[in-house]
């Protein structure tokens, strides 16, 4: 009880909502250059090995994300060259094995389920011990994943609601409590969650900040054609009537 | 230069053409807002056309290759991101000036004689278009291309007799496969285009052979001045050409927002289920087309069979192309038919759009009935007209063109 009282005096940015998953942040997902660095290299090291993000390629990172050839190699988890794509580590036929399934490539993972999908995903795991891995997922409910980030976030309780159907009582998570015995605080955690999410975010669509500053350009020179068109079109049709 | 286009007008009518189709072709002078689409579709045309040239450069059409090559062409294609985008949102753009460019002909009567085999043209376009659309949606090869194709193309199934060979054919398999991604990218990408261009020539020969109707409703060829010059008509170019300008600018301005701002639409101009690679052993929970289709996909959702349907989906494309001989009336102009047009009109626009929203929605009890409702709104509309135009209370029509 202290140690959660303490938790909210520190955190007030991070009340929690109803199910124990933190409210979304409003910034989720921004293309913040440290956040997206600071979530490639976590995700070469916690997701990597397994997932692949195959259709982009490691160079095309490095130049997005301005790593230098030396933080770039140390983040290569295979023996990949720098302009290759993004392979995992572990082949298919092991993964099917160990899993049951190969782990989804997640190039375009946040295109595909969303931003906020991702946050509460990383959010989502509690302790299930009749789940192969002991976990189970709010957000996935059982998703063949192990909870990667289990040693840092530590392993929450699922918060049950007890519901009546057709006369027979049943208990169902409606919820996920405090993690316990993490490496990392919730705000840390939290913060590297959010990086995760940055980075998931840049790789599945890599030009996106490149689209929208040419954009900007192509608005302004749009505006002044209008203007012009505008004006050409009166002058020429000032004589009809 | 003078003594070129002499030398070639003596073996091409270079000069001729260029005055009858744009320097000397009389256009009604009140044109309105809706005149715009036209040239619009036009313009979206190009696009599609150019880009796709680009696209195909470095689109691979195999079941293996297809979902990387776009992923390829958007990340290390130089501005492969940009044609890719102008395609995708072109593909939408089309049907929403297409869609405008058709209600203005219901609104201004240009479907009624003589310009009935123009508008059998543009209805042909539009068929032709929906199947271009189609089948250029398989090809990324995403989650909602397969199961998308999967479902309409199964509905040929429900035909009797020939249905299940029926389906085969166009699949070429008994499941969308690489076979069919192979004979759908021909189609979109030679085929199709093809007719298409053919279609849209012989569109505007039959525009310009008739005339332009106009806000009005009334032949400006009635009034000539002694030239044979049209008094309420004025040349294409330069009075339409930079009319057309300043509409396209506006139109331009909204589409590269969507370009360069939001390329997915909100999943309406790319669905987020699509950024999955095909899988033929995981269905999607939702299957949704294109916001283009929904209403026509509403209308097959709400009838309780398949044949069923499918008859009534294709009806709803069939009855437009029969539009010009079930009005009778002999005013073409909204302005000077009745209230019951009006109201009709109306409740046509409000049922297709509410069909079309219906259609994006996951299918509730509520929304079937609703849906059924507003098809019957949609066939309504012909029947109606059919019944009130040969003895419809109309206003008198000027002589000569308004302005408003």
């Amino acid at each position: 009880m202290r140690r959660l009282l303490t938790l909210l005096l520190l955190l007030p940015g991070l009340a929690l909502s109803a199910d124990g998953i933190p409210p979304l942040p409003t910034d989720l997902g921004n293309a913040d250059l440290p956040a997206m660095q600071r979530g490639f290299a976590a995700f070469q090291h916690y997701c990597a090995g397994c997932h692949s993000t195959h259709y982009q390629r490691y160079n095309q990172v490095a130049t997005d994300l301005q790593l230098s050839e030396a933080q770039l190699q140390s983040s290569i988890v295979t023996d990949a060259k720098p302009f290759e794509l993004m392979e995992n580590a572990m082949s298919k036929q092991e993964a099917v094995r160990w899993f049951g399934m190969a782990p989804p490539d997640l190039t375009l993972v946040a295109r595909v389920r969303g931003e906020a999908w991702l946050y509460r995903f990383l959010h989502g795991f509690y302790h299930d011990p009749k789940r192969p891995f002991g976990v189970n997922n709010l957000q996935y409910p059982y998703v063949a994943m192990p909870h990667v980030l289990q040693d840092l976030q530590g392993l929450a309780e699922p918060i049950y609601k007890t519901e009546t159907v057709d006369g027979r009582s049943r208990q169902k998570v409606v919820g996920v409590g405090a993690a316990q015995g993490g490496q990392l605080s919730a705000e840390a955690y939290d913060r590297l969650v959010r990086d995760l999410v940055s980075y998931l975010a840049y790789t599945a669509e890599p030009m996106k900040q490149q689209r929208q500053h040419i954009g900007l350009w192509v608005m302004a020179f749009l505006l002044l054609f209008l203007f012009l068109a505008w004006m050409l079109k009166k002058e020429y049709w000032k004589d009809v009537h | 230069m003078s003594r070129l286009l002499q030398w070639l007008d003596e073996r091409l009518p270079v000069t001729a053409t260029y005055k009858r189709h744009v320097g000397q072709y009389p256009a009604p002078k009140n044109f309105n807002f809706w005149y715009l689409f036209g040239a619009l579709s036009l313009l979206v045309l190009v696009n599609q056309l150019l880009t796709g040239i680009w696209l195909t450069m470095s689109y691979v059409p195999t079941v293996e290759g297809a979902f990387a090559s776009i992923e390829y062409i958007m990340r290390d294609v130089q501005y492969g991101w940009l044609l890719r985008y102008m395609h995708s949102t072109g593909a939408s753009a089309f049907f929403f000036v297409i869609y405008l460019h058709m209600f203005r002909s219901l609104l201004y009567g240009s479907y009624q004689k003589p310009r009935e085999l123009l508008w059998v043209f543009g209805m042909v376009i539009f068929l032709v278009l929906m199947t271009e659309a189609f089948m250029g949606y398989l090809l990324p090869w995403g989650q909602m291309s397969y199961w998308g194709a999967q479902v309409i193309i199964s509905l040929f199934g429900a035909i009797p007799v020939i249905g299940d060979d029926l389906a085969l054919w166009v699949r070429g398999d008994y499941v969308v496969s690489g076979a069919t991604l192979n004979r759908f990218f021909a189609l979109h990408a030679i085929a199709l285009p093809l007719i298409l261009v053919v279609l849209v020539f012989l569109h505007l020969i039959a525009l310009h052979e008739v005339g332009s109707n106009n806000p009005d409703g009334i032949e400006i060829k009635k009034y000539k001045d002694e030239d044979g010059w049209p008094l309420d008509g004025i040349p294409f170019h330069p009075y339409y050409t930079v009319k057309d300008l300043v509409g396209i600018a506006g139109f331009l301005l909204v589409f590269c927002y969507l370009i360069f701002f939001m390329p997915q639409g909100g999943g309406l101009l790319l669905e987020g289920a699509n950024f999955e690679a095909a899988d033929p052993l995981k269905t999607p929970d939702h299957i949704t087309p294109v916001w283009y289709f929904t209403p026509f996909y509403a209308m097959l959702r709400a009838i309780p069979d398949k044949l069923g349907g499918m008859v009534v989906m294709a009806m709803a494309v069939g009855m437009l192309f029969v539009v010009p001989w079930l009005d009778r009336c002999k005013v073409k102009s909204v302005r000077y038919r009745s209230w019951w047009h009006k109201l009709n009109l109306l409740q046509f626009a409000c049922c297709f759009i509410a069909l079309g929203v219906i259609g994006l929605m996951q299918e509730t009890m509520l929304l079937k009935v609703i849906a059924r409702i507003l098809t019957l709104g949609y066939f309504g509309f012909f029947v109606a007209l059919w019944f009130y135009s040969k003895r419809e209370p109309t206003k008198p029509v000027p002589e000569r063109v308004t302005f408003r």
